[in-house]
């Protein structure tokens, strides 16, 4: 398999606060990945620094073969690399099909469509002429995802996409995944729910303290040292 | 003792060398009248003038975030108020001045309660359209000369002293009073507990409102505290000027964009800043206020690079870099 | 009948406020941002055509190309250069920059051109009229001036509702941290908002040349009306904008027809008047 995303001692600062300490982190061409860990690991700042939204000159992230350091997010976001933030971040003003509309601006070719995303979530159908906000949490993921998808990402990063959503809802919602890497997508999430991350993953990375602390696949880890990793209850987690 | 002991030290001693120094000056200036020439006391009274107007402007700006570009309002009605207080009601000038700045201050209550249903840029754009109201309103009064002004007259004037050189020495000391109060006021209001609800407001609004500062009640008290200041200065301004008239009081150039300038140039948001813009603000013109429109397109120029190059100032860049204050705000703790 | 004739004429000036405020709220409602020299800039783009029509004696239609392809693209380069950097959530430092701008624009103007006003003569525009009854005339330019703010308010909306560019700037609009994210550039989008506020003031300028006599001081007045304009209108509305105008128009010609001096000072006590009582404005949106 190739590389598609590889980090190499990744760090990150918010001002003289320190949030990343060297991370190593790698996903391949069609993987799906999950970084798991509680509140304030560092999920997010990863994503935020490999996304261009925090600086990262002058590190080694490679995307697709590049140098991805330093750019800025919409020429990462060109290179093939697209978000769903962290709370959907819809935009108001603007229906669901405009909201999906913005996601294709870059015109990258692709599998994905606007007729694509109504056939992976016939729910946005009927609703494509509405505000994106005035749709329910779960069908407000669902145009995210869609957003994202807009683009044709080779890698698709979401971020706390099952946050605050109903069990049914979010089962739902990752229904789509397999659908989504049969395009040839991967799929790189941050996940809360470990059971959720562990079903759809194939290899985790769990983040304490901006650091990693454990990674494997969900059929070798145990529950005992994920607990561990994530916790930090313990020493024998490495 | 470590280096970093070592320049804290270096720093604090530097900060009283440098307040001894600038008591030495207001010492200087407290008796300027004896060594001044009447041109050079002249001067000092628009330095003082414009001392207690960048105060004022700062305390506003630089603290409560309220950006206005209306001041002009507060110098004109202190002005107008003034004359009319003088000639038309018969008080004494020197209770005529305070008297016009209270009722100015009267004033900005209507006027802050509107200006405030405006927030950020839309503020600072109504608060000109006030001032705009002001000047055109004091145009429309014939009693006061309408749009060509009215002088003070000669009798009323020559009321403050005898001789031209004591009623100069009366309004020096006004002109004095009056700057150097102004930095006196603001400092003893950020060392009360008023400071300590002025110094959140300007690090951050949401998180002096989480703290239970009543932010918007604080600004407003301070918009109405800017106002008579301001309007005092106003007063006194054109009481040496003996003649007002409404293009001159509501300037937008002179009470105003000069004004940000000094304060932005010496760096907002301490108190220390408008000290040091007034001096690089009167340096400059001495130097180039005879190149005209030049000189004007300079002041912009430089407004715009300070905003580029450092937005916090001569005196921010200064204190980021070293631990000066001659003004100390924040109680150390030993 | 004499009222009836200063309303018909405040609704038409109402159009050349609105379209001295099209701009200032086409920008606000991208970048939340005022520009303090947007009355200037479009005084600058009056001197500009004056300059061409009558001092290099070129073609009035010609003249208005190279106008408004001038603004469009200073409008462009200036935010892309400057103003971008100051754009954030500290509001001093656009305003004071464009404070700046303000004063070195006028002073420019005024070692360029000197002090003394000009006005650019439009012929049978400026003379011809459609008499309705003795009282009240309909003059071709103020009728133009309103057809041309109802067209550049309709294709500004056009623009914002209908294209892919103006989906990009309502996005921008709502969350511009995040449009990066989606591949948009946002130091490109906002120039080009800016470029196409430019443009609008480039269609202001033309006509302000043409309606009245202007110096160059004749700025921050424009500011304050464009300003009156969107706040009666309510922020962010366009049509809102363009009532906002004729509201500040008819106030204007009323105070005029009861004494010349208070025209002025009629419309901004209308303005005030309005914003104790509707402070979000007639049309609010945001």
């Amino acid at each position: 398999m190739t590389r598609l995303l590889e980090t190499q001692g990744l760090t990150a600062f918010y001002g003289d606060f320190q949030a990343l300490f060297g991370i190593d982190v790698s996903v391949d061409e069609g993987e799906c990945v999950a970084l798991i860990g509680s509140n304030g690991a560092g999920k997010s700042t990863f994503l935020r620094a490999i996304t261009g939204m925090i600086p990262a000159r002058g590190q080694d992230v490679m995307f697709a073969g590049q140098h991805i350091a330093g750019w800025a997010a919409d020429r990462i976001h060109k290179a093939g690399m697209a978000m769903v933030p962290e709370g959907r971040r819809l935009f108001p003003s603007l229906s669901v099909e405009e909201n999906l509309l913005i996601g294709a601006a870059g015109k990258r070719p692709g599998p994905w469509s606007l007729d694509a995303v109504y056939e992976l979530f016939p729910d946005l159908v009927a609703k494509r002429h509405n505000p994106g906000t005035a749709l329910s949490g779960g069908q407000q993921q669902m145009v995210a995802i869609g957003r994202a998808l807009m683009s044709n990402p080779q890698l698709l990063l979401c971020d706390e996409i099952s946050l605050g959503l109903a069990p049914k809802v979010i089962k739902d919602i990752y229904t789509a995944v397999p659908k989504i890497r049969a395009g040839g997508t991967a799929i790189l999430v941050v996940e809360q729910d470990v059971g959720q991350a562990l079903a759809v993953a194939d290899r985790v990375y769990c983040f304490m303290e901006g650091r990693v602390t454990l990674t494997g696949t969900p059929a070798t880890l145990t529950r005992a040292q994920i607990a561990a990793a994530y916790f930090g209850t313990t020493e024998e987690a490495h | 003792m470590t280096s970093m002991d070592m320049t804290q030290g270096r720093g604090i001693s530097v900060s009283v060398v440098l307040r001894l120094v600038l008591l030495a000056v207001v010492a200087g200036l407290a008796v300027a009248p004896v060594w001044a020439g009447r041109s050079d006391l002249r001067l000092l009274m628009e330095v003082f003038s414009f001392l207690a107007l960048a105060q004022m402007w700062n305390l506003l700006a630089g603290y409560t975030g309220l950006i206005s570009v209306g001041q002009q309002a507060f110098v004109g009605l202190g002005g107008y108020l003034f004359f009319a207080l003088a000639m038309f009601a018969g008080l004494p000038l020197l209770i005529a001045i305070p008297a016009a700045a209270i009722a100015t201050a009267v004033i900005a209550v209507p006027t802050g309660w509107i200006a405030f249903r405006l927030q950020g840029p839309y503020f600072a754009i109504g608060t000109w359209v006030i001032a705009e109201v002001f000047r055109l309103s004091a145009a429309q009064i014939g009693a006061l000369g309408g749009g060509s002004g009215i002088s003070l007259p000669v009798a009323l004037a020559k009321s403050l002293a005898d001789s031209r050189g004591g009623r100069e020495m009366v309004m020096y000391y006004i002109a004095f009073t009056i700057g150097i109060a102004s930095v006196l006021m603001v400092w003893g209001l950020l060392r009360s507990k008023w400071g300590l609800a002025l110094t959140a407001i300007r690090d951050s609004e949401p998180a002096a409102e989480a703290m239970g500062v009543a932010t918007r009640r604080v600004k407003f008290m301070i918009y109405v505290l800017a106002a008579f200041w301001t309007s005092l200065t106003g007063g006194f301004v054109f009481l040496q000027k003996l003649r007002i008239t409404p293009d001159a009081a509501f300037s937008l150039n002179e009470w105003t964009a000069f004004v940000i300038f000094i304060v932005v140039i010496g760096g907002i948001g301490s108190i220390e800043g408008p000290v040091i813009g007034v001096v690089i603000f009167f340096a400059l013109r001495e130097v180039a206020s005879d190149w005209g429109t030049w000189y004007l397109i300079m002041m912009g120029g430089i407004a715009i690079a300070v905003m580029l190059v450092d937005k916090r100032g001569v005196w921010g860049a200064i204190r980021a870099r070293t631990n000066l204050s001659i003004f100390p705000v924040t109680k150390v703790l030993d | 009948m004499v009222w009836i004739n200063a309303i018909v004429q405040g609704v038409l000036l109402g159009g050349l406020y609105a379209l001295f405020a099209a701009g200032l709220s086409l920008m606000f409602g991208v970048m939340r941002f005022i520009n303090i020299a947007h009355g200037d800039f479009i005084v600058t783009a009056a001197y500009l055509m004056v300059a061409l029509v009558t001092g290099l004696a070129v073609h009035p239609a010609v003249a208005v190309v190279l106008v408004l392809i001038a603004l469009t693209t200073a409008g462009y380069v200036n935010q892309r250069i400057l103003l971008n950097r100051v754009l954030g959530k500290d509001i001093l430092p656009p305003i004071l920059v464009t404070f700046g701008m303000s004063i070195i624009i006028q002073n420019a103007l005024l070692e360029i051109f000197s002090a003394d006003s000009q006005r650019l003569p439009a012929g049978w525009l400026e003379t011809g009229s459609i008499v309705l009854s003795d009282a009240v005339a309909i003059g071709w330019l103020p009728l133009l001036m309103f057809a041309a703010a109802v067209a550049v308010i309709g294709g500004l909306q056009l623009v914002f509702y209908k294209t892919p560019l103006g989906r990009m700037l309502r996005a921008t609009s709502d969350d511009p941290e995040i449009v990066p994210l989606m591949g948009g550039n946002n130091a490109h989008i906002f120039a080009i908002a800016t470029a196409l506020a430019s443009l609008v003031v480039g269609v202001a300028g033309i006509f302000l040349a043409m309606k009245t006599n202007f110096d160059p001081s004749a700025g921050p007045a424009r500011l304050l009306f464009a300003f009156e304009a969107v706040i009666i209108g309510g922020l962010g509305s366009l049509w809102g904008t363009l009532v906002g105008g004729i509201v500040l128009g008819v106030a204007q010609t009323l105070g005029a027809q009861i004494d010349a001096g208070v025209q002025i000072l009629a419309g901004h006590l209308v303005f005030l008047a309005l914003l104790v009582v509707r402070p979000r404005g007639l049309f609010p949106k945001m």
